[in-house]
């Protein structure tokens, strides 16, 4: 095939009119953005919720004010309920698990950079695409409805146990409606998530431009893929799951309801069910959405990481097989979270093994990073703080992940603050540092203006030095055998260390704050920044080879050919220490390598 | 600012070691016979995960320290070995810990869920509903009357829906809101759920087991200690969740057949 003859897979039209620009776009683009308001909108509103719960923890009799607007039931006066306390903490999990875990690193971005990062024109299916979002949206605000219905929001966690979630209003207030609006929300979800995952694929697979070999895709295009990949068996399974649950609820029938259960004075008519079914088929989708949540951020760190020390890892193979077998390992361990839930003991034992195998290709990871760092050139800014940071974070989530991983250590340790104290580590904070990176990293590309540095490292101290406060004694007040899910702490031993929740209610209040930080700073240079040049970071990926913001068809008329492996840093090349994937010049490594 | 990053995480490293390392937040009393080597494995991984954790901050932290600002045009450097000792690295640090753990991490669990209770263990049986416990002792015959859940009715206390009237052997069943049990006994607990899933915790005595409804559940343990001790519920299971809860009251022998030969009477 002669140079430059690659044809696209398929060509469309500018888009023309407003709504067809910024609403309803077949722009993967505008998509990615669209995907990163929502979790923004999602990630404050779960943010502000945890504030309430915090307060409500250590002053149970503070008025907020304003909260009675938000339901007169469930806050009179300002002040919450018990049962409000479990709604709040439903729809805190729920929108940060769903609209924000998996749509900012995932969806956003991937949207976003996967197509420019193989030198394509947009996604495979872009209608697939822009239905995508919308059905996420419509999830959304299914799932918000909760908030105005008079029942209120669910109060079964995000997990939604059954038979608790699965009787409907005998089960206590938000059970009725709010409970179905959570079914539903979470089907609908799975919908828009499916159809995204297998546009990724479709379009990693079919649409990279000419010499982009896989191999030579990177890193955050490789997590991206591989995400789609347990996304795409994830949510295939999580979607019947809910249909089920709902078909239980309004249908008669008992997927998940024993008979003979009697709930609020009343026998149930169910007969047959299992409420370990529920929890096999959740945790089958929910421990692989762990990977799904911070496998982006693994890409997204290490595309900026080697970005920001001028050389590429020691091996970004060695990094792809990491990721691909955590990925295949992801379905193996979903037991770890029901060791205590009646299981045979014996699959204990099968679901421990897998569960600490996965701490081998994550340490091989964290190892890369770390050995990467040696004999570097770090460039500080914001970016590769927040990268850096998500190390940090990662190791401190991760290792906490040794004890859970032991069902005799389980029998302690579960469902405390330990656990808590876990998963918002490595699956919360970690993966929202590497969404953080990257949108230091990439805003320039996306608005065409820079980010304020200052701001942008004032919001990275504050936040890394908050997250540690907050999370950390999670897991202490965990040892003690602080249990969660609890709207006050009733338990004797626990009086001697309400003082330590309080520490932690005012480091959340404090890091919550920063985030506004993060907030002005976006919106600022959305409309004030600095204009971006092409390449800002002197990057090396075909993302940076195009005007800032890229234009409707991102390559112009172009069809970019690619040339080199992607992370071509610390070599003499015709701009600098750098070779751009799509340059043809020969690469000659620098003198004194 | 990348000496000031390195200066953080040493302070976050010793920081978060600290109160571990001085106990601040010490595990309770165990008061059970399986309990020491939960503990045990506990203590292990601990040091495991802390060393690890320590470590590697302290690594970031130094090569944030010594390859940030450097003079423009310093020369790059290759991790000696690179990728390869990385990989060796993480299986055999790893891979050693997870054989040590796991294997070792085997007998704690099996101690608890693989040996069955010695035949002459108490039998009793706890039933968890919204929003608390109930504990049942099969009374002199030494047999359970049956569950019959349409028979339930809080009001006249008959929590479990015994039926006395058509059952010989519900008529001593003995029903406690407190789990009373004698020291140094084997007991062996039947789980039942009358409602939705619950769990039943007690801290001292390093047990935890979840309530499922539908299924026929139970532990087994041994207190070695008198006393008063919380259990609470770890299975959120509705707007009460936060204070379910009961007590674990360890008798010694004799006050424990004094109880229980009270109750019959009543």
């Amino acid at each position: 095939m002669a140079e430059g003859s690659v044809e696209q897979a398929h060509v469309h039209a500018p888009p023309e009119g407003f709504l067809r620009k910024y609403v309803f776009s077949l722009d993967h683009k505008v998509i990615g953005k669209q995907y990163y308001a929502l979790g923004l909108v999602a990630v404050f509103t779960g943010m502000i919720l945890s504030w309430v719960m915090r307060i409500h923890l250590v002053w149970p009799a503070a008025k907020i004010p304003g909260l009675e607007l938000l339901s007169k039931v469930g806050a009179p006066g300002g002040v919450i309920t018990p049962e409000y306390y479990l709604s709040l903490m439903t729809m805190h999990g729920t929108l940060m698990v769903f609209f924000v875990l998996t749509n900012a690193p995932f969806a956003a971005f991937g949207n976003y950079f996967l197509p420019i990062q193989i030198g394509a024109e947009d996604m495979a299916f872009p209608r697939f695409n822009m239905m995508s979002f919308w059905v996420t949206f419509v999830a959304w605000v299914v799932l918000m409805l909760a908030f105005i219905i008079p029942d209120g929001p669910p109060i079964s966690g995000w997990t939604s146990y059954a038979p608790l979630s699965a009787v409907g209003k005998d089960a206590g207030p938000g059970m009725q409606w709010g409970m179905s609006l959570w079914g539903l929300s979470i089907a609908i979800f799975c919908i828009g998530s499916l159809l995204g995952a297998l546009n990724f694929i479709a379009t990693t697979l079919d649409l990279r431009a000419k010499g982009m070999t896989l191999m030579r895709m990177p890193l955050c295009t490789w997590a991206w893929f591989i995400t789609s990949c347990i996304a795409l068996l994830a949510f295939a399974v999580l979607l019947p799951a809910c249909i089920l649950l709902v078909l239980d609820r309004h249908a008669g029938t008992s997927f998940f309801v024993p008979g003979g259960l009697v709930i609020s004075d009343r026998l149930q008519p169910h007969s047959g069910g299992s409420p370990l079914l529920w929890q096999h088929l959740f945790w089958f989708f929910g421990h692989p959405e762990v990977y799904i949540a911070i496998l982006p951020s693994m890409g997204i760190v290490s595309h900026i990481l080697i970005n920001s020390m001028r050389k590429p890892l020691l091996s970004s193979k060695v990094v792809i097989y990491s990721m691909m077998s955590i990925g295949f390992l992801s379905y193996m361990v979903w037991g770890h979270h029901m060791f205590l839930s009646g299981m045979n003991p014996m699959s204990a034992l099968a679901f421990s093994f897998p569960t600490l195998t996965i701490t081998i290709p994550a340490t091989v990871l964290t190892l890369i990073w770390l050995g990467s760092l040696y004999g570097a050139n770090i460039q500080i800014n914001s970016a590769s703080l927040f990268a850096l940071g998500f190390i940090s974070m990662f190791v401190a989530g991760g290792v906490s992940g040794f004890f859970l991983a032991q069902p005799s250590i389980d029998i302690y340790l579960h469902a405390t603050y330990f656990v808590v104290g876990h998963f918002h580590m490595v699956m919360g904070v970690a993966s929202l540092f590497g969404v953080f990176a990257g949108t230091y990293f990439w805003f320039p590309k996306m608005a065409g203006r820079m980010m304020s540095e200052p701001l942008g490292k004032l919001h990275f101290w504050i936040t890394f030095i908050g997250t540690y406060c907050i999370f950390m004694p999670f897991h202490y007040l965990g040892l003690i055998g602080n249990v969660r899910r609890y709207q006050s702490f009733v338990d004797d031993f626990m009086a001697p260390y309400i003082g330590w929740h309080k520490f932690i209610t005012i480091a959340a209040l404090i890091t919550g704050a920063a985030q506004f930080i993060f907030l002005y700073n976006l919106i600022h240079s959305r409309f004030k920044g600095k204009p971006a040049p092409e390449n800002p970071w002197n990057a090396t990926s075909l993302e940076w080879s195009i005007p800032s913001p890229p234009p409707w068809n991102n390559f112009g008329d172009k069809h970019p050919i690619v040339y080199h492996d992607p992370y071509q840093y610390g070599v003499k090349g015709s701009k600098g220490d750098f070779v751009m994937q799509d340059s043809p010049e020969q690469v000659v490594p620098a003198s004194g390598d | 600012m990348g000496k000031l990053l390195a200066v953080a995480l040493v302070i976050i490293a010793v920081a978060s070691a600290y109160p571990i390392v001085t106990h601040m937040f010490p595990l309770p009393e165990d008061i059970s016979t399986h309990g020491h080597a939960i503990d045990e494995q506990l203590n292990d991984t601990m040091w495991e995960a802390g060393v690890s954790f320590v470590a590697a901050q302290l690594v970031l932290a130094f090569f944030v320290w010594s390859f940030t600002g450097r003079k423009e045009g310093s020369p790059l450097k290759t991790f000696p070995g690179g990728a390869r000792v990385m990989v060796i690295g993480a299986f055999l640090l790893v891979g050693t810990e997870i054989l040590a753990l796991g294997v070792l991490g085997q007998k704690a669990w099996a101690n608890v869920y693989f040996a069955s209770s010695k035949p002459d263990a108490i039998q009793i049986q706890a039933q968890a509903e919204q929003f608390a416990f109930y504990f049942r002792y099969p009374g002199p015959d030494g047999k359970f009357g049956n569950i019959h859940p349409d028979k339930i009715d809080e009001g006249n206390q008959n929590y479990f829906g015994l039926d006395p009237a058509n059952e010989v052997e519900a008529r001593d069943d003995i029903v406690s809101g407190e789990l009373v049990i004698p020291v140094n006994r084997e007991i062996h607990l039947m789980m039942h759920a009358k409602d939705v899933g619950h769990s039943f915790y007690v801290r001292e005595l390093r047990i935890q087991q979840d309530f499922v409804p539908g299924l026929d559940l139970s532990v087994h343990f041994t207190a070695t200690k008198i006393g008063r001790y919380e259990i609470v519920c770890t299975q959120l299971c509705g707007l009460g969740h936060y204070n379910m809860k009961a007590y674990l009251n360890v008798k010694s022998q004799e006050e424990y057949d004094k109880w229980l030969k009270e109750q019959s009477a009543q």
